[in-house]
């Protein structure tokens, strides 16, 4: 859509407490114009307050926001002009897929041809040309979240925020519809600010993720460095499967987990205390006479477990220190894990450009 | 194990008849218990009404005949008090509306804990017998009842307010006491409005007043329309308040049958006018189901 401007979004010291808890703690975010951003965050996490006071749902106790160049927080909801998918999808079960779509255009004074063709031309954009006329509870899960985004955006909003729109469809369906609403919005070009618990769903269809946890936010980055470099324990343990191994240090200053080296040296030397994170799919099974080398670091166990799961298989491997490793591998004819039963012993090896190492947080 | 025998050309997949056969004693079963049901609505409704019925068209020299409805048609009297039937139950159903729709909203929209304590206030009506409560209005209005001299205290009027025995009593008694029928499906309605509805009308643009008027309206109105025949349709047949706040100016038709069978003990008529009543009110309800989509408050479905 031609004359869709989009607008960044400039958080500045967003809080918002209930009682004595921070639902917000001085939030600073940075939303670029046209990005797809994702508030990723366990639930009471603080992202859905976020959101809701972007649209002008709740009321901070201080903080800014900034559409563009424009102070809004004192703004009412009906004069922000962002567009908003519904967890519920709210679509109005009295007006047709037609006049609810077309209700925010009618609201804004544009004449009945025009609001046709508009109206027609954002059902087409979600693939639901020619139901204009059904009844809402006439239509499936699925075409009612496809009204519930035609309704967002048919305005022509320069921002558009969605609360979980699509937690209520079943997997096939809900993995389908990210991939189209990651379609729709690069076909808009609207700023997008996407709330989610799902990490996979975020990791998906972000530009940006902000991973939030107890009103703050934890880290903002792409999903690439949320997952490759997450910067803290909490990022590591909520993103993906991960195990992590607390290391020490050596008289030499090398960080170490067992007999095992990990690294020759902090990756900071003001903090003492490291953990490794491990991704159980970086981890390789190794042939038997192998040694560390310069490429690895090397742990040996044994199997307890071995899981076979269709796509992928894991084994648990119990490290002689008393970690246990998870180890994921395919299930192809060559795979190495697929040889594995409980009981053997087996050494496994992470590729030095995958190790992950975040400071440990003293307890 | 047993086998089913088939005929031949007919074949029968397993079990079919003895299945088939446990389904038909079931509905029979159930159609068993709910005989005395049936049988208490036949006996205390269908016959006392078929009765009255048949009354109706018995003139007085016991022969069937019209004269009950013909002398309804002619006399001047009875389409005055058909209209005064109309006009009060109109009336108390406006008012109902202007004071109920205000407070149900505020009983949904009220934090948890105290709609429990409001509900009460409200339902409270409800646990007291009618005719107390009539009779409460009857101190608190007349001549020199708790109003008037109130008002007179403060200067509202000087001399006293003719509040009762009229058609003000009236409806002032008959809004208190329908009030609860009209709130109860409109809270019911409203309840079911999800927050999120206004949300997203005032997200799209909507100023409050339109979110009212656009959303929140059309969706309680299926409430509204359900509490509004209640109250109608119940003061229709209304005795006991407007008998006594109206004080034999304001004459309904349960008044009318009572004086007639008190009076003149003519049961024809009486029953005339019981039939002309019921077939009226069975009118109101057929055009309003016409027109509106019922709630399931008053009909059981969505």
């Amino acid at each position: 859509m031609d004359n869709t401007t989009a607008l960044p979004i400039s958080i500045r010291s967003l809080t918002k407490k209930y009682g004595d808890l921070f639902a917000l703690k001085t939030v600073d975010l940075e939303i670029r114009s046209g990005e797809f951003l994702t508030l990723l965050g366990p639930s009471g996490s603080g992202k859905t307050t976020l959101l809701m006071a972007i649209a002008g749902f709740n009321r901070p106790d201080s903080g800014s926001i900034f559409f563009g160049d424009a102070e809004m927080v004192l703004t009412p909801p009906h004069k922000r002009d962002v567009g908003m998918v519904f967890q519920s999808y709210a679509l109005f079960p009295h007006m047709s897929v037609a006049e609810n779509v077309g209700f925010p255009l009618k609201l804004r004074g544009i004449a009945f041809a025009e609001r046709k063709a508009r109206v027609e031309e954002a059902l087409e954009t979600v693939q639901l040309s020619g139901l204009g006329e059904r009844g809402i509870d006439q239509l499936s899960g699925g075409q009612r979240q496809r009204v519930a985004l035609a309704r967002a955006f048919v305005f022509r909003p320069r921002i558009l925020l969605m609360d979980e729109p699509l937690s209520a469809l079943d997997k096939k369906l809900r993995e389908q519809m990210q991939i189209e609403l990651k379609h729709i919005h690069r076909q808009l070009g609207v700023t997008t600010v996407y709330v989610t618990h799902d990490q996979r769903e975020a990791l998906t269809m972000s530009d940006r993720i902000a991973v939030i946890n107890h009103g703050e936010l934890a880290q903002v980055d792409t999903p690439e460095a949320i997952y490759n470099k997450p910067s803290n324990e909490f990022v590591a343990d909520f993103i993906g499967e991960s195990t992590m191994l607390p290391l020490t240090q050596d008289s030499a200053g090398r960080l170490t987990f067992g007999e095992s080296v990990v690294a020759s040296e902090a990756p900071d030397p003001s903090h003492n205390d490291w953990s490794l994170v491990i991704r159980p799919e970086r981890l390789r099974v190794l042939a038997k006479d192998a040694s560390a080398g310069d490429q690895h670091v090397m742990f040996s166990g044994t199997v307890t477990e071995a899981v076979f799961q269709g796509d992928t298989a894991f084994a648990l491997v119990k490290l002689r220190g008393g970690a246990t490793l998870t180890v994921r591998f395919g299930t192809g004819a060559v795979s190495e894990g697929s040889r594995l039963e409980a009981g053997q012993s087996v050494s496994v090896g992470l590729i030095r450009e995958d190790l992950i190492l975040i400071p440990r947080e003293s307890a | 194990m047993r086998r089913t025998i088939s005929t031949p050309g007919q074949t029968q997949a397993l079990n079919e008849v003895a299945l088939s056969g446990q389904e038909r004693r079931e509905q029979w079963t159930l159609l068993g218990l709910s005989t005395p049901a049936i049988l208490v609505i036949a006996i205390v409704v269908l016959v006392p009404v078929g009765w009255l019925f048949y009354l109706s068209f018995v003139g007085s020299d016991g022969q069937f005949s019209l004269e009950h409805y013909k002398k309804m048609v002619e006399y001047k009297s009875y389409a005055r008090v058909f209209m005064t039937t109309f006009q009060v139950s109109l009336l108390t159903t406006l008012i109902c509306i202007v004071l109920g729709y205000p407070l149900a909203y505020f009983l949904a929209h009220l934090p948890g804990r105290w709609t429990g304590l409001f509900m009460l206030a409200v339902l409270l009506p409800f646990w007291t017998s009618l005719l107390v409560r009539t009779y409460a209005w009857l101190v608190l209005l007349q001549r020199k009842g708790l109003l008037n001299d109130l008002a007179m205290q403060i200067g509202l009027w000087d001399s006293p307010i003719k509040l009762v025995h009229n058609m003000t009593g009236t409806l002032i008694g008959m809004a208190h006491i329908m009030l609860p029928f009209l709130v109860l499906p409109l809270y019911g309605a409203m309840k079911k409005i999800e927050p999120d509805m206004m949300h997203a009308a005032s997200n799209l643009g909507a100023s409050p007043v339109r979110s009212f008027w656009n959303v929140y309206f059309p969706l309680s109105v299926s409430g509204l329309v359900a509490g509004a025949l209640i109250v109608f349709v119940l003061c229709l047949g209304f005795y006991v308040t407007p008998a006594v706040l109206g004080g034999g100016r304001v004459v309904m038709v349960a008044t009318q049958i009572t004086a007639i069978l008190e009076y003149q003990f003519d049961w024809g008529a009486a029953s005339a006018l019981g039939v002309v009543l019921l077939v009226a009110t069975i009118g109101v309800l057929y055009l309003a189901g016409r027109f509106f989509k019922f709630d399931s408050a008053l009909f059981g479905k969505g």
